[in-house]
């Protein structure tokens, strides 16, 4: 599968990375070479079979529906980069 | 002081306990031993204050009768364990200043078993990597030089900074993380051992997620009782994870008997691959040896999609990545660009500047697999051969106990040799990946030299949660290697 620029500023988009348009090209010859690679997968075949969920063949544990952390908002907003009023700070989404 | 890091980790422990050293001294030699290894640069962060606070706890505690098992052994944790109020970033720019609030269930258990805290060991970003030339905080070295030779090698990855560490005699064990190799092939590539423990026996809580059906905590040592004992100390089940599985956690030192009289070993045919180095067919020759001689029996096996595991791992593991890393948006921690404008460039220029080249490839090719139209033909498709690559593994181990292969494909390479060409790095996965992709637990042993003197490891793979298996009879190699090669950099020499 051949991978263009124009895909390559599609699905960097997609992932909100900022690529740029002087690596475009590069990673679009590397990402065809990925993925031209991991094609050899279509060798085998895997009609009928399930695609694997859990590694570890176990049902996931359930617990009570109840709180069992909480009240941590300053330690949450710690590490923030802004935090105003024990809120974090972006910009302006609505004028 | 130089004798206490040329210690095992068990040996040290016995010595604690025998009131022969304090944790303190014990502590201060490694203290000293790290500062000995920055050319290494092996630590992200040195935490020799904490250290010594907590090997003076230590000694208290002993002095109180209340010691754990690992009562004042000195390690160094791999930057990807959050470590509360000790800065964590996963050698990653988007990490910048990060201090969790909490601490990781891993190490807080080996906090609970009485181990100290040296540093915060290097790594490849986010662990994606096979020599830990990916990290913001720039390579680690590899301890061991070529003969005759004094160009700078890589130590493997991503846990490399782990292996450098324990390699030079600066830690008596450290913790790694291994997703697709990454705690066995720097293991391999600096002589000392590594263990991925079955998935599901260690809690991811507190790791920095990468890939999280396949990454696995465990411990890198340079014996492999040391490995059996800190595993223990490090498993359990943990509420915080719910795929952490609720079984007991064996005393693995005590599974070291020796004895492997009668053992099926199983022999896979399909990891004998093309251009693979002589030495290492070689090597691989001589473990069949040694497990024939002390009196088990080495069983030829097929295990027939070998060959398709290491694709389905790059498309598997970019995916899980991808969803993983959404959360470094630089609005909740981390770095954030001072660029932006709006809150969608906030998002692409924080993460354009925060990611290096290797991540931002693996968020890419986890994207574009994982998008409309091709979910199906990449994504289901790889997690189909996955289920046949367990299920390749399931039917070696009707017949077989445990499986014997090499680790990695070459030794050590040098710093910048791959580089620039990801597919030919991603191949240095290719023997660490299947187990991976099948949970199961698996151990590098040093097992002999290269042709220019470099370490190269022999790899067991056992059943799901059967270490005990694989431990012995690693036990069993490491005596009839009798690995006692040093490698040219010695911390403090």
């Amino acid at each position: 599968m051949a991978v263009d620029p124009e895909t390559v500023r599609h699905v960097a988009r997609l992932a909100r990375v900022r690529i740029e348009p002087e690596q475009q090209q590069s990673l679009a010859t590397e990402l065809s070479n990925i993925l031209g690679w991991v094609d050899q997968l279509n060798e085998l075949d895997t009609e009928g079979v399930a695609p694997m969920t859990s590694v570890a063949q176990m049902r996931l544990k359930m617990r009570k529906d109840e709180v069992t952390d909480g009240n941590r908002r300053e330690d949450i907003l710690a590490n923030a980069p802004e935090a105003k009023h024990g809120f974090f700070v972006v910009p302006r989404v609505v004028d | 002081m130089t004798e206490l890091t040329d210690l095992t980790l068990t040996a040290a422990r016995d010595r604690i306990a025998r009131g022969e050293v304090s944790a303190q001294e014990l502590t201060e030699a490694h203290v000293r031993a790290v500062e000995g290894a920055r050319d290494l640069n092996a630590f992200i962060a040195e935490t020799s204050e904490l250290a010594m606070d907590m090997a003076k706890a230590s000694d208290d505690r002993r002095a109180r009768g209340e010691a754990g098992p690992l009562e004042g052994v000195p390690l160094a944790i791999k930057d990807l364990f959050c470590t509360k109020g000790v800065q964590s970033t996963a050698a990653s720019h988007i990490l910048d200043g990060f201090t969790p609030p909490y601490e990781s269930t891993v190490t807080a258990n080996l906090w609970k078993a009485g181990a100290v805290m040296l540093g915060k060991a290097n790594m490849d970003e986010f662990a994606m990597g096979s020599s830990n030339e990916n990290s913001h905080y720039g390579a680690a070295r590899n301890p061991w030089q070529r003969r005759g030779d004094n160009k700078p090698l890589v130590p493997g990855g991503s846990s490399g900074g782990s292996a450098s560490a324990v390699a030079a005699r600066a830690a008596l064990g450290a913790t790694g993380t291994d997703t697709g190799g990454s705690i066995r092939q720097p293991a391999s590539f600096c002589g000392i051992v590594g263990m991925k423990p079955t998935y599901g026996r260690c809690s991811r809580f507190g790791i920095v997620a990468f890939a999280s059906s396949l990454d696995q905590a465990g411990p890198m040592t340079r014996t492999v009782r040391d490995a059996a004992v800190m595993l223990r100390a490090m498993a359990g089940h943990d509420p915080n994870d719910s795929t952490s599985v609720d079984t007991p956690v064996p005393d693995f030192e005590a599974a070291l008997t020796g004895d492997i009289r009668g053992l099926r070993v199983g022999i896979p045919a399909e990891y004998s691959v093309e251009g693979m180095p002589e030495e290492i067919g070689r090597l691989w020759q001589q473990g069949v040896d040694w497990i024939k001689a002390a009196g088990a029996e080495p069983v030829e096996v097929s295990l027939p999609r070998t060959a398709y595991a290491l694709p389905a791992y790059y498309i598997i593991a970019p995916a899980e990545a991808s969803a993983n890393l959404a959360r470094y948006d630089g609005v909740r921690f981390g770095h954030r660009s001072a660029e932006a404008r709006d809150l969608q460039e906030l998002y692409e220029q924080t993460r354009g500047e925060g990611f290096g080249t290797e991540v931002k490839r693996r968020v890419l090719i986890g994207t574009y697999v994982l998008s409309a139209g091709y979910y199906d033909a990449y994504y289901n498709k790889a997690r189909k051969v996955r289920t046949l690559i367990a299920e390749d593994f399931r039917n070696a181990f009707e017949s077989v106990d445990v499986l014997l292969a090499p680790t990695t494909p070459s030794a050590a390479f040098g710093v910048g040799e791959l580089v620039d060409d990801p597919l030919s790095m991603y191949l240095n996965d290719v023997f660490t990946v299947p187990a991976s992709l099948a949970g199961l637990p698996s151990i590098s042993v040093p097992a002999g030299l290269s042709d220019t003197g470099l370490p190269m490891g022999l790899q067991l793979i056992g059943r799901a949660f059967d270490e005990e298996t694989v431990l012995r009879t690693a036990g069993v190699m490491e005596d009839a290697a009798g690995f006692d090669h040093r490698p040219a950099f010695i911390a403090g020499r």
